[in-house]
């Protein structure tokens, strides 16, 4: 019953879009900002998301500190100066994973098939993502470093230094967002993405020197927070901000950072193309 | 004339379920494709796969000459899309929405906010662009959604169940909108359960089912298929009804029904017929309020390609 046409094929004007693509690089980098300009709009519009990133350090802060400080330490202003770098750390890790859960809802939305049916890099929406939400971990570190500022801990280097822990861990929690994102475009529920963050994010920040020095620990578990690459970024981050030997620890945080992109940031990509 | 799009033969399954069985899809440049069909037919399937969101496992299709699976980016400049459910960004206003569609079409800030403002005073929605679209109504949205997917002034535009659970006035509008898009020169791919509305917009009509094409022509060609025509003649004086059904019994060769109260109907197979009934009528001095020939509506269509109603139940799924 199917009356056939005459089928002549031939292209259609490309009305909308004038002049050749620009070239691509750029696009990926205006394409990603444009994008995480996105992120930030709606983190701005909904400010109760930043609650995880501000309120669970400071609580951590104070657990740590009044409840456990005098016993570990003998001085709570002691301890205080032994944690807090490594608090910081630890929560813009837990906050990484919000980018992961919020990809992994708005990938069923409709959104964002808006963005596959446009002429844009199937990376640019995941890009986007991780770079808006290094707001995020700014807003964290602000916090905590005003709120230990406030409780007595001091900056025991310079302002250059200090800028530049701040800068190393910023880099490092981008890293292992990269993680959560994969998770993210993978798992097909938001609880599953968290689930199994928290799997990968305990190990990875109780299994280190944060609350106590690696030599108190027993034989196993120092062997683990030896290779953990999160006891380098809080040693770097010890040393940058209350002085001590920097050693190689800075180096060490980078190459992970990096070696986390480069291996967790392509695979991200290819989950989502496949994602439909 | 060439064609805007092409899909020849296009099959997917979804683990168990066929969602498509080999379907051919075609359209002229500046023309409307309407796809009907129920629930579950496959139409957004079909679509997903021209608008590069799905491969085919097998089958092709083409968009301007460009092959949606090797050529997606080309597709991509080409084409927009309204899903069936509105794809706007809730947290983000109007302006937000569309100038973010703007900048990754490669238009420069300011033009896309130019553009995005041109759209929303077209749509009606200039008060509202600067309030989140969580704010607005269902009727807004699909608006807003429209207007993002026609931000890059696309040849092609798919437009998947643009209406459903818009109220009447509200489709009316949409249907203006649409036939200004084709004013304007694009091809538009249209689907729908209803068919009144393939009926009111589309130039072609596939009407399919189960994941194939089970016919398709013009409005009018697919009305043909469900049978001949219909006259319908209501007398000023319904005293006269008698002498109008001898006329029509005359004519027709058959018995008239009266449908209701003062209204006589056969169903004619010849084209002659009606002419020659008016002739008659004028002939015996008879006044008539309504003379008319009906065709079969798009629904009975359905019900005689498939046989049963062009509704079918929500939770009716492909077939396997």
């Amino acid at each position: 019953m199917t009356t056939t046409i005459e089928r002549t094929t031939a292209p259609v004007t490309e009305s909308g879009l004038s002049g050749p693509p620009p070239a691509r690089t750029f696009r990926v980098a205006r394409h990603s900002l444009a994008l995480a300009r996105r992120s930030l709009i709606k983190t701005l519009r909904t400010p109760e998301q930043l609650l995880d990133v501000t309120l669970q350090p400071v609580m951590f802060v104070v657990i740590f500190v009044y409840l456990l400080g005098g016993a570990i330490s003998g001085s709570q202003t002691v301890y205080l100066k032994y944690l807090l770098p490594a608090i910081m750390v630890q929560s813009v890790m837990f906050a990484s994973v919000a980018t992961g859960l919020s990809l992994n809802t708005d990938v069923k939305k409709g959104v964002f098939d808006r963005f596959r049916s446009l002429p844009i890099a199937r990376s640019a929406p995941l890009v986007g993502s991780v770079l808006g939400d290094l707001t995020r971990f700014v807003v964290s570190i602000a916090v905590l470093l005003g709120f230990g500022y406030a409780i007595g801990f001091r900056i025991g280097t310079d302002p250059l230094s200090a800028l530049a822990a701040c800068l190393l861990v910023i880099f490092f929690a981008s890293a292992i967002t990269w993680v959560f994102v994969l998770l993210g475009v993978i798992m097909r529920e938001p609880g599953a993405v968290q689930g199994t963050a928290f799997l990968v994010l305990f190990p990875l920040t109780f299994g280190t020197n944060m609350m106590v020095p690696t030599d108190t620990l027993p034989g196993w578990l120092q062997a683990w927070v030896k290779i953990n690459p999160v006891s380098d970024v809080m040693d770097a981050a010890r040393a940058l901000l209350t002085g001590g030997p920097v050693g190689d620890t800075v180096t060490r945080s980078l190459l992970w950072s990096v070696g986390i992109i480069v291996v967790f940031a392509p695979l991200a990509v290819r989950f989502y193309r496949r994602r439909v | 004339m060439s064609l805007a799009f092409q899909a020849e033969g296009l099959v997917k399954r979804f683990g168990k379920t066929t969602a498509l069985a080999g379907i051919d899809l075609a359209a002229e440049q500046g023309s409307v494709l309407g796809v009907l069909g129920p629930n579950g037919a496959g139409k957004t399937t079909a679509v997903r796969i021209l608008a590069t969101l799905l491969r085919p496992d097998s089958g092709r299709a083409t968009v301007g000459g460009h092959d949606v699976v090797k050529d997606a980016g080309a597709v991509r400049r080409l084409i927009g899309l309204t899903g069936q459910y509105a794809s706007v960004d809730e947290d983000l206003t109007g302006t937000q929405n569309l100038v973010l569609i703007g900048e990754l079409l490669d238009l420069r800030r300011r033009d896309a906010k130019v553009r995005a403002a041109e759209l929303l005073e077209w749509f009606d929605l200039t008060e509202a662009a600067n309030r989140p679209a969580k704010t607005y109504s269902g009727g807004m949205r699909r608006r807003l959604d429209l207007a993002a997917s026609l931000v890059g002034r696309p040849a092609v535009i798919y437009l998947d169940e643009p209406t459903t659970g818009l109220d009447p006035a509200k489709r009316e509008d949409m249907w203006g909108v649409v036939r200004s898009l084709v004013g304007d020169g694009s091809t538009v791919l249209l689907t729908t359960q209803y068919l009144d509305e393939a009926d009111a917009l589309a130039d072609e009509i596939s009407v399919i089912d189960h994941g194939k094409v089970i016919a398709h022509g013009t409005p009018a060609q697919l009305k043909q298929i469900a049978g001949g025509q219909t006259i319908l003649v209501r007398p000023t004086d319904p005293a006269r009804l008698a002498e109008v059904g001898g006329i029509l019994s005359a004519v027709a060769q058959r018995e008239p029904e009266s449908p209701g109260r003062g209204v006589l109907t056969v169903p004619i197979d010849d084209d002659r017929a009606f002419p020659t009934v008016v002739r008659r009528i004028e002939e015996a001095g008879i006044g008539v309020m309504e003379l008319s020939l009906r065709l079969p509506s798009l629904d009975e269509v359905f019900f005689t390609l498939t046989g049963k109603p062009a509704t079918a139940d929500d939770d009716e799924k492909v077939a396997a």
